[in-house]
């Protein structure tokens, strides 16, 4: 039996290693469209490490709908940056 | 070998390939050239390994709860964040990469590079 607890925690910190990589990229990154995709490529890591929580903590059923709602939040978010950049005409 | 056991194994798998395309995306992300190459790289990565991830933790949940309803519903809800995201993640590249294209950011060709090691 693998003890499954212990594998979902080095996949969140995994992750969250990889959230900080991409953070360089969401902070530094030239312009604003780099930081959308860097903000964007957190967010989709942030989903499956929310999912992650819930299974160490054993209340998945409280943890997947806070996902969905991240999910959602995070596909608005990026939309709205793109349609208002845009309509502005100018990124750089 | 117990069904738990096999549940367990299957997940493992598909959490540690979709960590694998993460991965990838995060490394297209820091080292790729330019803007559209590296919306290429976050926008397929990320969306596969969400799947694949998400896939095995709806394949886990199921096993753990023997298959009782309630477990079976939470499994449909993460398989629904999937079905989500597969749609909603392409479609978010899609808009990103028309606004800056629509905006005048020039995609990289090689002659960027040529003149970058003539400029050297």
């Amino acid at each position: 039996m693998i003890d499954m607890q212990r594998f979902f925690m080095g996949v969140s910190i995994a992750l969250l290693f990889l959230v900080f990589l991409c953070l360089y990229r969401a902070i530094w990154g030239p312009f604003i469209t780099n930081r959308i995709i860097g903000v964007g490529a957190i967010g989709t890591k942030t989903l499956i490490v929310l999912l992650l929580m819930g299974f160490i903590y054993d209340r998945v059923d409280m943890f997947v709908d806070i996902s969905i709602v991240y999910a959602l939040l995070n596909f608005i978010g990026t939309l709205a940056a793109a349609k208002y950049f845009e309509m502005r005409g100018k990124v750089q | 070998m117990d069904t738990m056991t096999i549940g367990s194994i299957m997940t493992a798998i598909f959490l540690l390939l979709g960590l694998f395309f993460f991965a990838g995306g995060t490394i297209g992300l820091l080292r790729l050239p330019d803007f559209f190459c590296r919306m290429h790289a976050t926008g397929k990565g990320d969306t596969l390994a969400v799947l694949l991830s998400l896939f095995g933790l709806a394949i886990y949940n199921a096993f753990d709860g023997n298959f009782a309803l309630p477990y079976i519903l939470v499994s449909v809800k993460i398989i629904f964040i999937a079905i989500f995201w597969f749609l909603a993640g392409p479609t978010g590249t899609h808009a990103i990469s028309r606004a800056a294209f629509r905006c005048g950011v020039k995609p990289w060709t090689l002659e960027h590079q040529f003149k970058e090691v003539e400029k050297e």
